[in-house]
């Protein structure tokens, strides 16, 4: 059994850290496809990257479901640490999770498992954090929508690749949809639900 | 030559500055003191809580006193800090069946087991200035007596055993209590919002509204079942512990409306209610409370919406006075840039006016 | 007694995280009103809370901080929610526009072309554009959820048949990334254009109405408009009077009692700035810092 004192550390600068890691994800978030760093430092549990991590501390609390898939439940590790240090729910339903912890996306369900929220409140949503093995290289990706001047060129890596293609849900859903956060160590991708995903060679 | 209007930061010290002075007033006088508040004005101090959402007499006390007895002022004042506090969770439902009543009336029964107790009341004095308590009087100590042992049943819970009257809903055990300062309003909006957004509301609105109801404004045919006065025990479940840890006793008024019977042709007719509670000694709050609260059950209860009282939406949006004197007092502030917008805009219409109606208008002077 | 602590930028880390999570989403669907719980603040409901709490959510020590209202940085309400920040947070104020990382604005758009390191909050009173054509939140919240627009198509011709144009002046409504109606806050419509595809960040904030919505950077802001009456931005017949511009929003000063009127730039940073690069109105002068008030 896990002890408190061995569980790895949240942040150090619990205030600061969590202001900056929130900038970079609304960074991310405000310009889809750009590539943010996460400079705060915090220990990470199991198999959860730095970024994630960093992410969680930022933004779960006791108001935030979060569902994980089987990567991260392999062992207690993760929910242990999140429950202490966010105090965040870590729930079997994914349909009614805020957020959803995706330490392998070949684990990923059908994006129908989770919530997409209603017309009325199109912000009950899941918000997807997902690793993935790069963000700098692998194939390329183009994205256009609001946050992006014209399109921008992401190169990620990840499998499956069909992710991408799976993410096309959101334009017939909107204002529902499913918004992503890719995270490869310290660096994060978002890809909300308006950005409109092509692949492109190179 | 014209000179841009600077200084603004100068003119807000030298204003609060002048604010403090003028708060003091003649400083020949004493100064009150916030036990002097707590404890002279404390119908004061108990609306202050109420409407503030917070339990504390001598904060209470110290928001009139800062707010020269401005009580939405002072409300703001506790709100304000009441917003910053963490929240552990929250506690056990208090029991006022238990309540160690200090007044206790009904008016639908002429006696009740555990007496009609008159306690400390306006009601039945005559509402004559008294130039004795213009300074140093000290009134006569009151009559005392042995307290009653007899247990105070609450006078719905009697009607309720013979089915006279609807069961008070009861929640979910593991329901979470909704709580609107943590949780945006969405409409349609559950009791135990309607009940907390009741709570913190102004009284005067309230007043308003449960007063329009008895005056034909969506009519409910209220009785005073029950106003209850007096401390109960407020308790914290330790998940820790496993066991609920008494926090401490705290002041409450209760009402409970007992109202016009309804039925259908499955359900046989029964009396309603509706709930009033608030902090304090707070006997005109409860009361209008517990009528609008019945109104607001208008669309539980099948009765058709067509009264300001029994409408959600527009008393529950506009019941809260820290939001609603905000809004007026913004009013205050510079809108020159707006205005300016309709000013020009103003102009070009009533120019395009003339031009078509070949009138000539008043001439502007400035143009 | 309790005494009061505050924690940096004010709220506390778990009103903070709620607010950062409505951030998050309003981001995500542009021009949609995300709910929030939005908490008591120190100055009244009205007076900036919605915008003082999305700057508090967002800001850190590196930040600098400009707050207009009215276009200026010497209006009270300005000066009072600036000094609030460099107490609870610490951070760099300014009133240069160019070198403010966040912008707390009320009721108008800096002059100068905003840039990508950049977020504009704005307060907001009344963020349904739709509330005073239809006052319940169920009926309004149902129109977004359906795109259905027509109640405001309509008010906007019953304009245009009574005035022969459209007549709103300010608080001009406005479709986000061809989808939401959006109340751009009572900013005059000469502000609109600049909405459309701003490099910044624009975020909004309503306390009292305890909504948040956003527009990224690079979004299309359309003011609403029909093809025989196109919208059309509000243009004054003379310059600034102190610094001669003729492409700004300006001020009437009233200067006597016997109809004087005179015109300046209502964004002061953007007047003064031209003035100390030379330019010159018909009225110019040095502007004072800190006049005396009796």
């Amino acid at each position: 059994m896990t002890t408190v004192a061995e569980l790895p550390a949240g942040f150090a600068d619990k205030v600061l850290s969590a202001q900056s890691t929130f900038r970079s994800v609304m960074d991310a978030m405000a310009r889809p496809g750009s590539v943010q760093r996460i400079a705060a430092v915090s220990g990470t549990p199991g198999t959860m990257m730095r970024g994630t991590a960093a992410v969680a501390l930022t933004l779960f609390d006791h108001d935030t479901p979060v569902w994980l898939d089987k990567r991260m439940s392999a062992t207690p590790d993760v929910a242990k640490w999140l429950k202490f240090h966010t105090s965040a729910p870590v729930i079997a339903d994914s349909s009614i999770s805020s957020f959803a912890l995706i330490g392998d996306p070949q684990y990923l369900p059908a994006l129908e498992y989770f919530a997409f929220g209603s017309n009325e409140y199109p912000d009950r949503s899941t918000t997807l954090i997902l690793q993935v093995e790069s963000l700098a290289q692998g194939p390329s990706l183009e994205l256009r929508g609001p946050g992006i001047d014209g399109a921008v060129i992401l190169r990620v890596s990840t499998q499956p690749q069909d992710l991408f293609e799976r993410l096309a849900i959101n334009v017939s859903l909107f204002p529902r949809g499913i918004d992503v956060v890719l995270v490869d160590d310290d660096a994060i991708v978002a890809i909300p639900r308006t950005a409109r995903l092509a692949a492109r060679e190179g | 030559m014209y000179v841009a209007v600077k200084g603004g930061e100068r003119a807000i010290e030298n204003a609060h500055r002048l604010l403090a002075h003028e708060r003091r007033g003649d400083r020949d006088v004493p100064e009150v003191s916030l036990a002097q508040i707590s404890e002279q004005l404390s119908l004061g101090v108990d609306r202050v809580m109420t409407e503030g959402s917070l339990y504390d007499r001598e904060l209470a006390a110290l928001a009139i006193k800062q707010a020269r007895g401005d009580m939405i002022e002072a409300i703001f004042l506790v709100r304000a800090f009441r917003a910053t506090l963490p929240r552990f969770g929250a506690t056990e439902s208090v029991d006022t069946g238990a309540m160690q009543v200090r007044r206790r009336i009904s008016s639908t029964f002429k006696d009740i087991p555990g007496g009609q107790i008159l306690g400390p009341t306006f009601d039945y004095t005559h509402r004559l200035l008294d130039p004795q308590l213009a300074e140093g009087f000290a009134p006569e100590q009151p009559m005392t007596g042995e307290a009653s042992m007899a247990a105070t049943p609450r006078v719905t819970d009697i009607l309720g055993r013979d089915g006279l009257i609807e069961p008070s809903p009861e929640a979910e055990a593991d329901s979470i209590v909704g709580d609107l300062t943590r949780e945006p309003l969405s409409f349609p909006a559950d009791r135990d919002l309607r009940l907390q957004n009741l709570a913190r509301a102004d009284e005067g609105f309230l007043l308003a509204l449960g007063y329009s109801s008895q005056r034909g404004y969506g009519r409910n045919h209220p009785f005073t079942g029950e106003i209850r006065f007096g401390e109960v025990e407020v308790e914290f479940m330790a998940e820790d512990a496993g066991f609920a840890v008494p926090l401490g006793a705290i002041t409450l008024t209760e009402c409970q409306m007992v109202n016009q019977f309804k039925g259908s042709a499955t359900e046989a007719p029964c009396f309603t209610r509706g709930y009033g509670l608030a902090f304090g000694q707070s006997e005109r709050k409860t009361m209008s409370m517990a009528l609008v609260d019945r109104s607001l059950r208008a669309r539980e209860l099948g009765e058709e919406v067509v009264a300001p009282a029994q409408d959600e939406e527009f008393v529950m949006s506009h019941s809260d006075n820290v939001q609603a004197t905000g809004f007026v007092e913004h009013l205050k502030l510079p809108h020159y840039v707006d205005f300016q917008s309709e000013l020009g805009l103003l102009r070009k219409l009533r120019k395009e006016f003339a031009e078509a109606a070949e009138v000539p208008l008043m001439q502007e002077a400035a143009e | 007694m309790n005494a009061p602590a505050y924690n940096f930028a004010y709220l506390d880390e778990q009103t903070k995280r709620m607010i950062r999570r409505a951030i998050l989403k309003a981001i995500a669907i542009p021009g949609y009103q995300v709910p929030f719980a939005s908490r008591e603040m120190p100055m009244p409901y009205g007076w900036g809370t919605g915008g003082v709490q999305v700057t508090a959510a967002i800001l850190g020590p590196q930040d600098v901080l400009k707050v207009i209202d009215q276009g200026s940085d010497d209006t009270t309400n300005a000066i009072s929610i600036r000094k609030f920040f460099g107490k609870t947070a610490g951070v760099a104020t300014t009133t240069a526009t160019n070198d403010a990382t966040v912008i707390q604005t009320r009721h108008r758009i800096p002059e100068a072309p905003l840039h990508g390191g950049q977020i504009l909050v704005y307060q907001v009173p009344i963020p349904e554009p739709l509330r005073f054509l239809e006052p319940r939140e169920t009926e309004t919240r149902r129109m977004h959820a359906l795109g259905e627009y027509g109640l405001m198509h309509v008010k906007l011709y019953e304009d245009i048949a009574r005035f022969g144009h459209i007549a709103t002046s300010y608080a001009y409504p406005v479709k986000v990334n061809a989808r939401y109606v959006m109340d751009p806050s009572p900013t005059p419509k000469f502000d609109n254009p600049k909405m459309d595809n701003c490099p910044a960040l624009q975020l909004f904030g309503a306390g009292r109405e305890k909504r948040i919505y956003a527009i990224p950077p690079h979004t299309s802001v359309v003011s609403l408009d029909f093809e025989d009456h196109p919208f059309t931005r509000y243009r004054f017949d003379a310059p600034c009077a102190l610094c001669g511009a003729g492409d700004s929003y300006l001020d009437e000063i009233v200067t006597d009692d016997k109809g004087g009127r005179m015109f300046v730039c209502s964004d002061t940073d953007y007047c003064e700035g031209r003035q100390s690069a030379g330019h010159r109105g018909s009225e110019s002068a040095v502007p004072h810092k800190e006049r005396a008030h009796g």
